[in-house]
């Protein structure tokens, strides 16, 4: 219930922000909101000679991980390079992120790029962006929604990062007992899911059991306080692996092992998928035991196939970046030339 | 009987239920373990993660006593989050004492001032208290996101960490913050006229300001208490994970917070409020918190669990149901022999208007 009355009133925050947007962009004609549509969609054919206006509806900023990835896109969609970006986060709202989209639909933007929140629930939104003739790519997070929707993806393989994860797993501990806990990343994403799936089926087999399963939302505060109920259940000496869906939950994980009186990498071993600066820092500081990468540089990539699609160039449904994996030592050589 | 009808009766009943059921199912659950002379175990952390609500809950307490209600806890949280982080990361030293200081005491001083914005709004102004500080609360985490550049400032500060994280004698340093924290504010308004007053404005506001009560200071003073309290609220949050997250720190905390007020006995209609009823409602709301992960309930289904227990413990705290709980036992034991059912009628239906104390 309380949730519900904060996304309405994020809505209506969300929208208020959009209409802002909209009448300056159609402030020279001094347009009111309800002419607003009719008025941009003309403005932007005019401007489509030079200048791609693109919409991009970001997730939010709740990981290390996905400002990277804004800072990527911020600088491929850059007027250097042709593009007017407009930008907006949805903060973890499903809801607030489908409003902006339909604002961008509204603006009448050349293209639509968005970062899913969670995959279910696009079809009406992406029907209204195909029925208003907008393309929209679709970047990180994959949707439920038919392929026919959108025009292409591009992101990350997460159940290939799930598998890359459990295998350094099966590999580790193999036939051993082994008793594992999961921080798992927002109920319902994509990555959270495909990530959970690929280390299931890595880990067959093997000695591994998952105890215990739940959310810490991509968050450090979420995974310290789940991380914390754990220890106080199974206590420190009944669990022996954290797999953390994204690093920030993992370090999350070290700060409630520590202040339990715990050696992270050591007493309990961690893997984690993202490999953003601090979560490398903790495998070179041997806190962490392995580190599935997941490329947040998206950006150039995005930006190449939206300008392919606006150009008529078939593109293809799915684009895949590739990941790597690092170990300690691995991480220990690399992490002075990665720029994220 | 008299013990039934103390107003902290079902607020506490609610939670040591509670606490019972999850020791049953997990004995686990209130295991405590001595390590270098401190306590560390579940019942420490619940005792130390409530520090947050807690502190927030209190200014809530405040506010509400006055016909009010704040909004805006949560985001002033993140700013006083972002603020002490933001000038702890830019300091040549981050460890050193001053700087932790200076970052607390400015952290402290923007909250105040944001606080006293929504006070200046409500008692000033006249606004309506939930759209007043619905300004804040939407324009809050903007701010505390501009401070710190969008991103997720994380530091590295011995003294700041020891905030969350650290202990004092056997318990976590936060555990004696909040503890102190009501203290004071129980007797600013237990041990004056303050407290007093306040429920004087809440229960009437026409009357009060007739019969001299200036009321116009009382609830400024309130909201500024509790932007004061979200903001400390807001470092604790910081130094738990060493982390301003400005788009997850305090999220939700505010109707979380109003609904500890509620569990503790404190009515939205303002005037009579406990500050011990607060403190019951927090422990409450983050002993379910727990629960929730020690039952295991799966991620999907834990907001439904937290739902029905809600509800569960509103309904058991209800005066209607307790009368309706009266009369059926009444009815039963007309039919059978053994002692009636209690008091009589009348006495029940009457509602106990009992001095209030912290």
């Amino acid at each position: 219930m309380n949730k519900r009355f904060l996304s309405t009133i994020a809505f209506a925050g969300a929208a208020a922000f959009a209409l802002a947007g909209c009448s300056t962009e159609t402030g020279s004609t001094g347009s009111s909101s309800s002419t607003a549509e009719a008025e941009s969609t003309g403005g932007s054919d005019a401007a489509a000679s030079d200048v791609i206006t693109v919409g991009f509806a970001q997730t939010g900023a709740e990981s290390g991980w996905r400002s990277a990835n804004t800072d990527s896109m911020k600088a491929a969609f850059s007027e250097d390079n042709g593009f007017e970006l407009i930008f907006n986060a949805a903060d973890n709202d499903p809801a607030a992120q489908i409003s902006a989209v339909r604002n961008f639909i509204n603006q009448g933007v050349d293209a639509i790029v968005i970062a899913p929140v969670v995959e279910d629930g696009w079809d009406d939104v992406l029907q209204e962006a195909a029925d208003a003739g907008i393309p929209v790519v679709l970047e990180d997070r994959t949707v439920s929604a038919s392929e026919d929707l959108y025009a292409s993806w591009v992101g990350l393989d997460f159940h290939a990062e799930g598998v890359k994860a459990g295998e350094w797993a099966a590999a580790e501990f193999g036939d051993t007992e082994t008793n594992m806990v999961v921080l798992e990343g927002t109920t319902g994403s994509a990555p959270a899911n495909e990530r959970a799936a690929g280390f299931d089926e890595a880990i067959a087999g093997t000695g591994i059991t998952t105890i215990d399963s739940q959310t810490g939302d991509f968050t450090r505060d979420g995974g310290k306080s789940v991380m914390e109920g754990y220890i106080a259940n199974y206590g420190l000496d009944g669990i022996d692996l954290v797999y953390a869906h994204n690093d920030d939950m993992g370090l999350g994980a070290i700060e409630a092992i520590e202040s339990a009186g715990g050696v992270p990498g050591e007493d309990i071993k961690i893997v984690t998928i993202d490999a953003v600066k601090d979560g490398m820092q903790a495998l070179v500081d041997g806190k962490i035991n392995y580190i599935v990468e997941c490329n947040p540089l998206l950006g150039e990539q995005a930006a190449q196939i939206v300008k392919d699609v606006l150009a008529g160039t078939a593109v293809e449904k799915a684009y895949y970046v590739e990941d790597q994996a690092f170990t300690q030592e691995q991480a220990a050589e690399v992490i002075d030339t990665r720029p994220y | 009987m008299t013990l039934l009808k103390h107003h902290l009766f079902w607020p506490s009943a609610a939670l040591a239920t509670l606490v019972v059921v999850n020791v049953i199912a997990n004995p686990n659950f209130a295991k405590i373990t001595m390590r270098d002379g401190d306590l560390y175990g579940n019942p420490v952390t619940i005792l130390r993660e409530s520090a947050p609500l807690m502190l927030v809950a209190l200014g809530m307490t405040l506010v509400i006593a006055t016909r009010g209600i704040d909004l805006s806890v949560g985001a002033v949280m993140a700013v006083s989050g972002a603020v002490s982080l933001t000038i702890i990361a830019d300091a040549p030293d981050p460890g050193s004492l001053g700087i932790v200081v200076t970052a607390i005491a400015t952290a402290v001083l923007v909250a105040l001032v944001l606080g006293a914005w929504n006070g200046f709004l409500v008692s000033v102004l006249g606004i309506q208290p939930i759209i007043a500080t619905l300004v804040l609360m939407l324009a809050g985490r903007g701010v505390a996101l501009l401070i710190t550049g969008g991103a997720i400032t994380t530091v590295t500060s011995a003294p700041y960490k020891f905030i969350s994280n650290g202990y004092l004698i056997l318990l976590p340093v936060a555990f004696f913050i909040w503890v102190a924290v009501v203290a004071v504010v129980a007797l600013i308004e237990r041990r004056t006229a303050l407290g007093m007053l306040t429920e004087a404005v809440g229960i009437n506001p026409e009357a009060s300001r007739l019969a001299g009560v200036r009321s116009r200071g009382i609830i400024w003073g309130a909201y500024i208490a509790s932007g004061v309290l979200a903001g400390v609220a807001g470092i604790i949050n910081a130094s738990n994970t060493m982390a301003a997250d400005s788009n997850n720190a305090g999220y939700l905390i505010e109707l979380y917070a109003i609904l500890a007020v509620v569990l503790g006995g404190t009515s939205l209609m303002g005037g009579k409020f406990s500050i011990a009823g607060t403190v019951i409602g927090v422990l409450t709301v983050t002993t379910l918190d727990k629960t929730i992960q020690f039952f295991g309930v799966p991620p999907a289904q834990s907001p439904v669990f937290f739902a029905v227990v809600v509800v569960i413990v509103v309904l058991v705290q209800s005066p209607r149901v307790h009368q309706w709980g009266r009369s059926l036992s009444r009815r039963r034991s007309g039919h059978g022999p053994g002692d009636a059912g209690g008091e009589p009628a009348a006495a029940s239906a009457t509602p106990t208007r009992q001095e209030v104390s912290a």
